[in-house]
């Protein structure tokens, strides 16, 4: 009697302990659709590394927020095309005034953003006001400082007046700066964008994919995929594993070329691969010793083989440019030989400097190119003499503090994915490299207030003082690498935007 | 047994308490600064300054743990100012995510443990009996993250019998969850199985050397139904208590796991905040790890009173 009572409790507890886990597990568990390529000619799966935290650029920092949204709901006045020239696109055509300092944007008509409010020249004021205001706490919003005011001439006319000519600033205008925002369109950006481009934000499973709509009533060509989903992967692997086995279509951006080799034999996938924005800099402090004596600065760029730090530490893909510019960028130039690979130079200069035996901390941020690139840079500069000792720092969190905020390093790498960073990284003595800037200062002013030639002219010159001075080594330009399905059509080589262009995907 | 549900209770509270101070103060101690992280590489001190007032770091430490401990005490974790999103919904979603694997792996490894186990007693002297037991020395031996990463390999890069990784809800498609459910269950139920295994096993020994069970030899019945109608209720209390430890175990092991399948659970969810020290975020889904920890314990605690009435009398 005794026994039957009990396991009749006994199985009372396990159906009350299962019937709670299937109620609380039942049928939302999860919300997530199924992942997955379905082979459908109008779905297209990307796998992407880093998930954004939220979908405001405007107030947060990281390149997975453009990366997902510019290009594809949110569009600029002017965009940037492959090979980095500024090409119209809410913006017919522009004039730009005698004195450099005005443009005048004629808009194109029929733009609705995706909550239906129409897009016009007020939209445009609103958007460059925003930036200018405290709504914006992107630190990129300095890019607008330039602008003296906006005005509305009519509903597809508008007027920038800037405070100087800036050659720079219509630049700025392709990237996240010149975005397009809706007065009614901006209350809960982190959550709910909303702009003019061709696709509109569907849903967003955190933690796993962000899918993305084709919009029916888009102003300009539709796009070649109409439901996209952006999967998001913790790691290199697990993103060709995914591609392997079928539930993604591309992985974009790769970070992980020593798996490469798997794809490129196989007919069933391409590899594209093509150049970024982003630069590998091995920064130096130039404000603490021993780095604040050029001469140990220019032994590191002699003792350093970049040729070989990209081939070992990346499988030889990476652009080798020798300075912190992008081949894509309109004053770059080969500088590979301004400092050659030169050890018995490098321990002329230490003894020189008085630096032989040199003992240095060098923080390696969290990431897969910073370990790579940081063991090649450690045997290299032993061999001429410097003791290199390697200090992990978390990324972001722990070397935005330590390195980005506080100084408090000596030698570190870092992938540098804004473009035209140049002058970020180098026209301010406060940066974290404590470049001295005086010798570039004038210079790069006159350069963007000049008209294209001297401004490109300008800037070489700039890049070249800088690179002379060894502010910094730029080890190579970071590849864009991209699997995809053989099927695949129109995916940009280039990463020369921050975005990651979807509308001109297709499958063929 | 009122007295011991309201004892452990108490308990349960005390520990919350105490949980939610360690957390607090684990997660300020952690270098990096959420504005900062947010700031990113274009940051200028101006904005990390308006930043922190924005997401209220710059506040004293008592009115930021009161704030939050306020809300808990409310059922509601906050908003998150990394993600701007209500927490408390998220973390729930995900909590269901991470509870199917848990359970499931917990079923599965229980289901393997305790015929293997029994098994490896009864015969413990012959060769079948050793070789179970070896397997499960093995089977302690391989972390959950490597089975994992070796059944990817094999199972989905090899063979190409299922999916390499993400997630599908049973409610979405219940066909394609089942797909991507078999490998991460069983690579948490791996190590779970081969330890529980070995408890089985060992109170499973104990018992077959209680006097109790020699007189139900006596009484006529074989080896076996001796065993199954008089040991292992006894066997039991031991496992029991195995199976509530190793429950925390699992939830742990779930973290790592969650990651090498893409599994949008707590476990990727956590580390996730952690990276971009998402404060808020962390508290929660640790206090949420805590409490099902400590429920799972009271439970047990009530369930050992059922299955042993000796218990029971001790009160």
């Amino acid at each position: 009697m005794q026994r039957s009572t009990t396991s009749r409790r006994v199985r009372g507890v396990a159906v009350l302990l299962l019937s709670g886990l299937l109620a609380l597990t039942g049928c939302t568990a999860g919300s997530t659709d199924k992942p997955g390529a379905s082979g459908e000619k109008n779905k297209l799966t990307v796998a992407l590394t880093g998930e954004p935290v939220n979908l405001d650029f405007t107030t947060t920092a990281g390149a997975a927020i453009p990366q997902a949204m510019m290009s594809n709901v949110y569009e600029g006045l002017v965009s940037v095309d492959q090979t980095g020239a500024i090409k119209p696109l809410l913006a017919k055509n522009w004039v730009t005034s005698a004195d450099n300092k005005s443009y005048t944007f004629t808009l194109e008509q029929n733009v609705k953003f995706s909550n239906g409010a129409d897009f016009d020249a007020s939209d445009v004021k609103f958007s460059i006001d925003r930036v200018k205001s405290s709504a914006w706490l992107n630190g990129l919003k300095t890019k607008m400082d330039v602008v003296e005011n906006v005005e509305v001439i009519s509903p597809d006319t508008v007027k920038v007046n800037l405070k100087r000519p800036s050659q720079a600033w219509l630049y700025s205008m392709s990237t996240l700066v010149g975005a397009m925002f809706d007065p009614s369109g901006v209350e809960d950006l982190a959550n709910k964008p909303i702009g003019t481009g061709p696709y509109a934000l569907e849903s967003w499973t955190r933690g796993d994919s962000i899918k993305l709509a084709g919009r029916d009533e888009y102003w300009g060509s539709a796009p070649g995929i109409k439901n996209v989903t952006l999967r998001y992967f913790a790691d290199a692997i697990a993103t060709t594993n995914a591609l392997s086995s079928g539930d993604v279509d591309l992985v974009y951006n790769m970070q992980a070329p020593e798996l490469l080799s798997s794809f490129q034999s196989k007919p069933e996938y391409q590899v594209i691969e093509g150049t970024s924005n982003g630069e590998i800099i091995l920064s130096m402090n130039n404000k603490v010793a021993p780095f604040n004596d050029k001469r140990v600065r220019q032994a590191v760029m002699y003792a350093i083989d970049r040729k070989e730090v990209r081939d070992t530490a990346w499988n030889g893909l990476g652009t080798l440019v020798g300075g912190p510019v992008p081949p894509t960028d309109p004053y770059y130039e080969d500088l590979n030989d301004v400092y050659p690979h030169d050890p018995a130079k490098a321990k002329a200069l230490l003894k020189e400097a008085g630096a032989e035996n040199l003992d240095i901390t060098f923080t390696v941020p969290t990431r897969p190119y910073a370990t790579a690139v940081a063991e090649v840079v450690f045997s290299q500069l032993k061999d001429v003499g410097i003791n290199v000792k390697i200090k992990s720092a978390e990324f972001p969190a722990v070397w935005l503090d330590e390195v980005f905020n506080r100084h408090d390093y000596q030698m570190s790498v870092v992938l540098a994915v804004e473009a035209r960073d140049v002058l970020t990284m180098f026209n301010n003595p406060d940066y974290y490299i404590g470049y001295d800037n005086s010798k570039i200062k004038a210079e790069a002013a006159l350069a963007d207030e000049s008209d294209e030639t001297n401004y490109i002219a300008g800037m070489k010159n700039v890049v070249r003082t800088i690179v002379d001075d060894a502010a910094s080594d730029t080890l190579f330009i970071f590849p864009n690498i991209s699997v995809a399905k053989a099927g695949l059509s129109g995916i940009g080589a280039n990463s020369v935007t921050e975005a990651l262009s979807l509308a001109s995907i297709a499958w063929s | 047994m009122l007295v011991r549900i309201a004892k452990n209770l108490a308990r349960f509270i005390v520990t919350f308490l105490v949980a939610t101070l360690a957390v607090f103060s684990l997660m300020r101690v952690l270098p990096g600064d959420p504005a900062v992280i947010a700031a990113g590489e274009n940051a200028t001190p101006e904005i990390i300054a308006q930043l922190a007032k924005e997401f209220g770091t710059d506040r004293s430490l008592p009115v930021q743990y009161w704030e939050w401990f306020s809300g808990i005490l409310r059922g509601n974790f906050g908003v998150s100012y990394v993600t701007r999103t209500d927490i408390s919904p998220l973390v729930l979603d995900k909590v269901q995510v991470s509870l199917i694997l848990v359970v499931l792996a917990m079923l599965l490894a229980l289901v393997i443990a305790i015929p293997l186990g029994t098994l490896a007693a009864v015969r413990h002297r012959k060769l079948s009996g050793a070789l179970i037991s070896g397997i499960s020395q093995l089977g302690i031996a391989v972390p959950g993250f490597l089975l994992g990463i070796m059944l990817v390999t094999l199972v989905s890069l090899r063979l190409g019998w299922l999916p390499a990784n993400g997630w599908t809800s049973p409610g979405d498609e219940f066909g394609d969850f089942l797909r991507r459910v078999i490998l991460p269950v069983t690579a948490l139920a791996g190590v779970q199985s081969a330890i529980l295994m070995r408890y089985v096993r060992s109170a499973v020994l104990d018992v077959m050397h209680e006097d109790y069970l020699r007189t139900a030899r006596a009484k006529g019945l074989s080896p076996m139904k001796a065993l199954l109608k008089h040991g292992l209720r006894n066997a039991a209390i031991p496992v029991l208590t195995v199976t509530s430890v190793q429950f925390a175990a699992l939830i742990i092991g779930a973290v790592v796991i969650e990651r090498v399948f893409v599994i949008p659970g707590l476990g990727s969810m956590l580390l996730t905040a952690v990276g971009n020290r998402d404060l808020l975020t962390v508290q929660s889904v640790v206090m949420v790890l805590v409490a099902i920890t400590l429920l799972i314990n009271l439970m047990v605690d009530v369930l050992y009173t059922i299955l042993d009435p000796r218990i029971r009398a001790a009160e």
